[in-house]
């Protein structure tokens, strides 16, 4: 009773605290789900894969010695590998959970939401990973300071570095609480606790060497479960897609609507603003980003992303035979069905579908699989969010370039630690809340003030400090204002009658604010300094184009 | 990096080559990506009916379009990185090479 009444005081606290509480209903998160019956097999092969990831952070351990070790893996990571990094860094359990549940629930809409997960990969790849790699050593940050003035540049990388990951962390942690209850039968708090224990070793201990393995690890365990369970519907249906198709739109109550776009993109205005900010703000994600530089050179890098594309490309055509697969089999089913919907609840979908067709087997593999996804991503964000405090605030700020390896590396790992607790509490505080919004809002902030910085200061000569600090706070403040004020904050968290903007996707109008503003203020920017500025952009220019100077941490 | 090497690069007339390729080539590519996506969107949000067409059974052409644009996403990142391993690291590297 004191522990609820606690509980429900710090959600407050910390909802007003941020002020905050964005919004975009950008996404299928997890949600809420009731506590299953304890689940052997699935905890089994989840301690599996715990033991396993611990065995990696051991040998990582031994071989993490220098900042370079830490921020970037030493440099000595292949295209292949970083592109399966990347593809477990990006494929969180909500997508592979909430997207087929949103196939499950509504046909063809998922694959629509899918797409825009996608399309922002091949912007990446042809405007931003080599200059990227080139011109930065261990966070973007590295780019956006190479010319501009460090402190202030510094500043405004590492908020939204850490506004974005604090915002995707808690939903992770929501999710991956959700997630155990529903799955492994365990307690909510205690899953969050085991998720934060553990991704706070493997950061600590192994740095980004343990985080890219798990990744990778993770990666071919989702591509390999997620091939499992599509093969096996397949089979029912002869490996005939179309049978599938006729029997999900027999079995379906909206028939034939599911064959068609629906609900989803009601609104045009909403549809592009959400396209802009999932395209633009994979190109601004820190813990995304931050990958590009464990390669040796543009080339690898620019491998990852072709991996990382096929990878997540056929990882959603996976979602979307899944989510048709449980229509068929699940929905027909009544052992999987409770009180009109799903046992569980919606996100079920893919889970049940695995018992379906591969039974307690593969049911658990599944969900150890959904599980070890949540681990990696956390590790991720959490290993960018040290990143900014060590690297940008404290080594570049705060000791203005002059701290020592040893003070740099033991302030990354405290802060490892406190983002640590951090996630532990939020993801606790927040269990009962509506989370829907948190991971969109991370798009929008991320396509809004990291992008649009990153992006002028490596294309556009005149952009000054000056231009960059306007835009890129205007658009973190937009984005993050417009959020607030939209119905998936105002009214689905806030509870109050009407919203005041009335868009749940803010990017088409805060990324405008970002760019006007990093324009207008630099060409008003009559400084001596921004003409030095200015002048700086060719030398950055041809070390962006031919890597002549980049520093490749593994030569 | 030394004053004289950006110097040196600025002034070899491969560099501005391979610079006016290579952008041409990416923004192509990106743009290309661009209207595919928003095309797509569009599509969905204004016609429907399009959409709807049946070509089998029970399969409509947005089965087809959708599925198109996420290989569309791939073969893009991929005609990218075929150009560039075959075409712009050589011209990079003679730059370099020159510049030494």
């Amino acid at each position: 009773m004191m522990f609820v009444r606690i509980r429900r005081a710090l959600a407050l606290a910390v909802l007003s605290a941020l002020a905050t509480v964005p919004a975009l209903a950008a996404g299928p998160d997890v949600g809420q789900a009731q506590q299953q019956g304890t689940n052997f097999t699935a905890i089994t092969m989840f301690v599996g894969f715990v033991i396993i990831t611990l065995f990696i952070t051991y040998w990582a351990a031994k071989r993490t010695r220098s900042r370079a070790d830490f921020y970037a893996a030493g440099g000595g990571i292949t295209g292949l590998q970083n592109g399966l990094a990347i593809a477990g860094d990006y494929m969180s359990a909500a997508s592979f959970l909430g997207i087929s549940a949103l196939v499950y629930a509504s046909g063809y809409d998922g694959l629509i939401y899918s797409i825009g997960f996608l399309v922002g990969w091949p912007i990446i790849v042809t405007l931003m990973a080599e200059r990227l790699r080139n011109l930065g050593k261990f966070t973007f940050a590295d780019v956006v300071s190479y010319r501009l003035a460090q402190t202030p540049l510094r500043c405004l990388a590492a908020a939204g570095t850490l506004v974005v990951v604090a915002f995707y962390l808690i939903a992770q942690m929501v999710g991956a609480g959700q997630l155990i209850k529903l799955l492994f039968g365990l307690d909510y708090n205690v899953a969050v606790v085991l998720v934060g224990v553990l991704m706070v070793l493997y950061v600590t201990f192994g740095g980004m060497l343990a985080t890219t393995w798990v990744q990778i690890v993770k990666a071919c365990l989702l591509l390999g479960g997620a091939t499992l369970v599509a093969v096996l519907v397949l089979v029912q249906f002869g490996f005939d897609p179309t049978a599938l198709f006729a029997r999900a739109v027999e079995v379906h109550p909206r028939h034939a609507a599911i064959m068609l776009p629906g609900a989803i993109v009601a609104n045009p205005v909403e549809a592009i603003s959400l396209g802009l900010a999932l395209m633009f703000g994979t190109a601004g994600l820190p813990h995304i980003l931050m990958r590009f530089f464990t390669v040796a050179d543009a080339k690898a890098a620019r491998k990852s992303v072709f991996w990382a594309t096929t990878f997540i490309g056929y990882f959603y055509i996976l979602t979307f035979i899944i989510g048709f697969g449980a229509i068929t089999l699940v929905a027909t089913n009544s052992f999987y069905l409770a009180g009109g919907g799903l046992r569980g609840g919606a996100n079920m979908a893919a889970v049940w579908l695995a018992h379906a067709v591969g039974g307690n087997l593969l049911l658990g593999f599944i969900s150890a699989v959904a599980f070890a996804t949540i681990l990696a991503v956390v590790s991720g964000l959490t290993l960018a969010g040290a990143s900014a405090v060590s690297h940008d605030l404290y080594a570049s700020v705060f000791r203005l370039g002059r701290a020592n390896e040893r003070d740099e590396l033991r302030v990354s790992k405290i802060t490892t630690l406190v983002l640590g607790v951090v996630a532990i509490v939020l993801g606790i505080a927040f269990e009962t809340q509506n989370i829907a919004f948190m991971v969109g809002l991370a798009f929008a902030i991320a396509a809004s003030a990291n992008f649009p910085v990153l992006f002028l200061s490596m294309y556009w000569r005149g952009l000054t400090t000056l231009g960059a600090v306007v835009g890129g706070w205007a658009g973190l403040l937009t984005a993050l204002v417009l959020t607030i004020l939209s119905p998936a904050v105002w009214v689905a968290v806030l509870h109050n009658p009407a919203p005041i903007f009335s868009h749940n996707a803010p990017a088409l109008f805060s990324m405008p604010v970002a760019f006007i503003g990093c324009w207008l203020f630099s060409i008003l920017d009559g400084s001596a300094r921004a003409r030095s500025e200015k002048e700086l952009f060719e030398a950055q220019y041809i070390r962006s184009q031919t890597g002549i100077g980049a520093e490749g941490a593994s030569h | 990096m030394s004053a004289d090497v950006v110097s040196r690069v600025r002034e070899n007339p491969e560099f501005s080559k391979l610079i006016e390729k290579r952008n041409r080539y990416s923004w192509t590519l990106a743009i290309l990506m661009l209207v595919i996506y928003y095309g797509f969107i569009l599509l969905v949000a204004f016609d429907k009916q399009f959409l709807a067409i049946k070509i089998g059974a029970t399969v409509t052409l947005a089965f087809p379009i959708g599925l198109g644009v996420i290989l569309a996403a791939i073969i893009i990142t991929g005609l990218y990185v075929l150009r560039a391993n075959n075409v712009y690291d050589p011209m990079t590297r003679a730059i370099v090479e020159d510049a030494r």
